[in-house]
């Protein structure tokens, strides 16, 4: 019989700073060549797991340690970070803070550097590692000059070269756009069969992962395991929305249809699922659901004409781009990486300065306004809430803005409780921001923003690295303030379920220009386009061309309405 | 992006590039130390020429440096200024003969050869060192720098830690700009519009978040390291090291000659001051 190579027997972990154990009783075991994802929501303990494994914990995060573990022989309590180093390669979450060289090459190398190698050794094995990765002409690049996908290789070659056949990665999706996050599925996946590795994933997007086999997937809840089988049969109990995931919209799909998941087969991939009756039911549901048309807004708000603006003169990153946003829209601004999403959202707040063109709102000619006076029509709020926070209270970090335009203190106090009230932060108003979880915070700066009443807010990735719940709550929450309060909202987004449950309008950016603008469903159905933006297919997409169905197009809208008015309902 | 501020490495084709690290390193810290303590003129002069013809062989040009030259020469010119104004008959106390131009030495205020003289050197001392520091950090790639550090002697800790420098200003930099631009359209003025007091306040709103998201950088960061093996070894070997080869000897010969020389020249003066009033 084979010997597990990870194994967690009555396993506990409790950190030192915290009150409550965050792992209880987890058996777990994992051999050698399987390829494992590990699931759950924020706070399920998944994270934790993974600290285990490479030995973080209990090395860096001290904490108590019940039960026993084992990772390729070594019991983990009395083990060193060093020792586990060995068999284990972590890729961290977050690929350009784990880029710890001057450029690519002397990364790939780190760790042989810190094992005293000689040069030659070195330049044998980078070279060999940047081939097999596609790193090549990359070498002597500067990690400031390659994209998200191209670090995450980097930090992939940076570990595999050290032969350790476990390769643990921490939400390997996180960061990157649709297109490399598919890549880097596949890459994964060739790997492993290539190198025979033990493979372990952290995320919680499971329908992006499922793109390629997976042999087990484990789901973690409230610090214990959940479910530990075959993917097929955890997705066919569809218990995945009380288990705090998002189920693959494929699968919502198809239960849309009536059709029951446990007589279907090979459902962990939208290719290959198939029943009897799949074909019949999709067809019927489709037929029977009439399409309204939605009522867009029309009334310009922001009308941007002929923008130009590069970095430097030879490479334009906006090029005559043309682009009219209405009062009330609520839409979806997508692309590759580096094709501008950010430089125009930063020309529209006047944070950079256009080398050409006309950007007017409500005909007013907004190149002529400071930074601050934009800021009093539109709403930018960062990725990271923690690049905008700069108090300690939530209050006053609200009321700054006010403040400083000089407003009496009744005045700011009557704002800003309102607007508190709004972003269901009212109860909070007096406590310290550092006490907030991460999607609190989030909610602390976009309350700051609107504070100002801005007509219109961008928003730049609203819900990356939340979980399904707090992601549902940030988005209904965005869809109420369109709604009820009337803000245009813009977001900037990779995530293709966001934009097509969430937008009703979707612009695509490529070549400096816009180069698709239409309803997320037609964008998401559109191969060029896909193609070109760095894009990924929607599995109902794929659903709907495998059964046949008159329109893939007509179904995905269906599908994303219905799902619109189940959630109106709810 | 970035105006050209501050100096850096670039790839040139010059032998001062194909010098390892190391050697550049040595020469520059043992060519300042003998150069700070002499003041002999005429080894002064011939160091500075070295340090010229060496410059202009470094392929150099004069608008990448321009803005820090101008620097250095401002801070000299008022450093010469200010060693004037406190201490006028300096010149006098060290040349031990008094050959007036203006004045006479029993008054503060006087000018003599020997102060001119005295500053004279002091100037060349000021300059000769420069062209050898631009050398050494525009001809040395950023990597090799840490690991010539290493090399010399510095733990490898410390000198990684140059290197984790270079590689994160401009993230830094990035997100300095990111968060003041986000925080001024919330209404902080820190141009030049408004008051010291307020752009001083202001400039607080952006260092705290950029504290806390650098701590944050920081933490990955020194995890990264530790999973790929940082500091278990008391050596690490360095991917872009150059070893040494026969022109970095020769260049080490050169440069122990000239220190050598320097210091013959203490015992020729009989002190630190070459003195050619006498």
């Amino acid at each position: 019989m084979v010997e597990p190579i990870i194994s967690f027997k009555d396993f506990g972990f409790q950190y030192d700073s915290q009150s409550e154990p965050t792992l209880k009783h987890i058996n777990l075991d994992i051999f050698p060549g399987e390829k494992v994802l590990l699931a759950g929501p924020s706070g399920s303990g998944k994270s934790t797991l993974g600290r285990c494994i490479n030995g973080l914990i209990p090395q860096s995060y001290p904490g108590e340690i019940t039960g026993s573990a084992t990772v390729a022989g070594h019991d983990i309590k009395d083990s060193s970070i060093f020792e586990l180093s060995f068999s284990v390669g972590t890729v961290l979450q977050d690929p350009d803070s784990q880029f710890v060289g001057l450029s690519v090459k002397e990364d790939i190398a780190f760790s042989l550097e810190n094992d005293e190698r000689s040069q030659t050794e070195m330049r044998a094995a980078t070279k060999k590692w940047a081939e097999r990765l596609d790193l090549k002409p990359l070498l002597d690049h500067s990690p400031q000059g390659i994209s998200g996908g191209q670090k995450q290789r980097v930090a992939m070659a940076g570990v595999l070269i050290d032969e350790s056949n476990i390769l643990l990665f921490d939400e390997p999706l996180a960061s990157l756009d649709p297109a490399s996050g598919k890549a880097s599925i596949e890459l994964i996946d060739h790997l492993a069969r290539q190198q025979n590795l033990t493979v372990v994933i952290i995320e919680h997007r499971l329908e992006d992962v499922l793109q390629r086999p997976i042999d087990r997937l484990v789901v973690l809840k409230d610090g214990e395991i959940v479910g530990n089988d075959k993917p097929s049969a955890i997705l066919k109990d569809s218990l995945m929305q009380q288990l705090g995931l998002r189920e693959p919209l494929y699968l919502s799909a198809l239960q849309l249809a009536g059709v029951k998941l446990a007589d279907c087969d090979n459902i962990d991939s939208v290719e290959t699922v198939a029943g009897d009756n799949i074909e019949s039911a999709l067809q019927r549901w489709t037929a029977g659901v009439s399409l309204q048309e939605p009522l867009l807004p029309t009334e310009p708000l922001l009308t941007l004409n002929n923008l130009n603006f590069s970095y430097n003169r030879n490479q334009p990153i906006i090029h005559g781009l043309n682009l009219t946003i209405n009062r009330g829209d609520m839409l979806s601004l997508v692309g590759r990486n580096g094709t501008g999403k950010s430089t125009l959202s930063n020309l529209i707040t006047g944070f950079l300065k256009l080398d050409g063109g006309e950007m007017k709102l409500n005909g007013q000619d907004l190149t002529q306004l400071s930074v601050k006076e934009r800021a009093d029509h539109i709403g930018y709020i960062l990725q990271d809430p923690n690049q905008m926070i700069s108090k300690a209270m939530i209050f006053d970090e609200v009321a700054a803005g006010l403040r400083l335009r000089g407003l009496t203190d009744d005045e700011v106090e009557r704002r800003v409780n309102d607007t508190l009230k709004v972003c269901g932060l009212y109860e909070f108003r007096h406590w310290p921001i550092s006490a907030l979880s991460f999607g609190q915070k989030k909610r602390v700066t976009i309350a700051a923003i609107l504070v100002l009443n801005p007509e219109m807010i961008i928003l730049d990735e609203p819900t990356a690295g939340q979980d399904l719940r707090h992601y549902t709550e940030m988005m209904n929450f965005l869809e109420t303030l369109n709604r009820e309060h009337q803000v245009t909202i813009m977001l900037i987004t990779h995530d293709m379920h966001l934009m097509l449950e969430y937008t009703q309008r979707a612009v695509v950016l490529a070549d400096g220009g816009v180069l698709m603008d239409a309803r997320p469903a037609d964008v998401l159905t559109n191969e060029a386009v896909i193609e070109k933006a760095a894009l990924a297919k929607t599995s109902l997409f794929t659903l709907a061309e495998r059964y046949h169905l008159p329109s893939a197009l007509d179904f995905v809208a269906k599908f994303v309405q219905t799902e619109r008015e189940v959630r109106r309902h709810e | 992006m970035n105006s050209q501020l501050l100096i850096g490495y670039t790839a040139r084709d010059t032998f001062l590039n194909r010098l390892s690290g190391s050697t550049k390193l040595i020469g520059f810290v043992a060519l300042s130390i003998i150069g700070m303590v002499t003041y002999d003129t005429r080894f002064l002069l011939g160091v500075l020429l070295i340090s010229l013809i060496l410059f202009h062989f470094s392929k150099i040009k004069y608008h990448e440096v321009a803005f820090v030259l101008q620097v250095i020469v401002a801070f000299a010119i008022l450093n010469l200024v200010m060693v004037y104004v406190f201490a006028p008959s300096y010149g006098i106390t060290i040349y031990g003969t008094h050959h007036m131009i203006l004045g006479s030495p029993d008054h503060y205020f006087n000018l003599s050869w020997e102060q001119l003289f005295y500053e004279f050197n002091l100037l060349l001392k000021y300059i000769f060192a420069v062209p050898l520091a631009l050398i050494f950090l525009m001809t040395t790639n950023p990597s090799e720098f840490a690991a010539s550090l290493n090399k010399i002697g510095v733990s490898y800790r410390i000198s990684y830690s140059v290197a984790i420098a270079l590689r994160y200003i401009p993230d830094v930099q990035n997100d300095y700009r990111t968060i003041s631009l986000a925080q001024q359209a919330r209404g902080y003025e820190i141009s030049r519009k408004a008051k010291l007091m307020t752009r001083a306040k202001g400039a607080v709103q952006i260092i705290m978040p950029l504290i806390l998201s650098s701590l944050d950088r920081i933490e990955i960061i020194s995890q990264a390291m530790e999973l790929r093996r940082f500091g278990h070894n008391k050596k690490r070997t360095w991917y872009m090291a150059q070893p040494f080869k026969r022109n970095d000897y020769l260049a080490l010969i050169i440069i122990v000659l000239i220190v050598l020389i320097g210091i013959a020249l203490f015992k020729v003066n009989g002190g630190r001051f070459w003195n050619p009033f006498k």
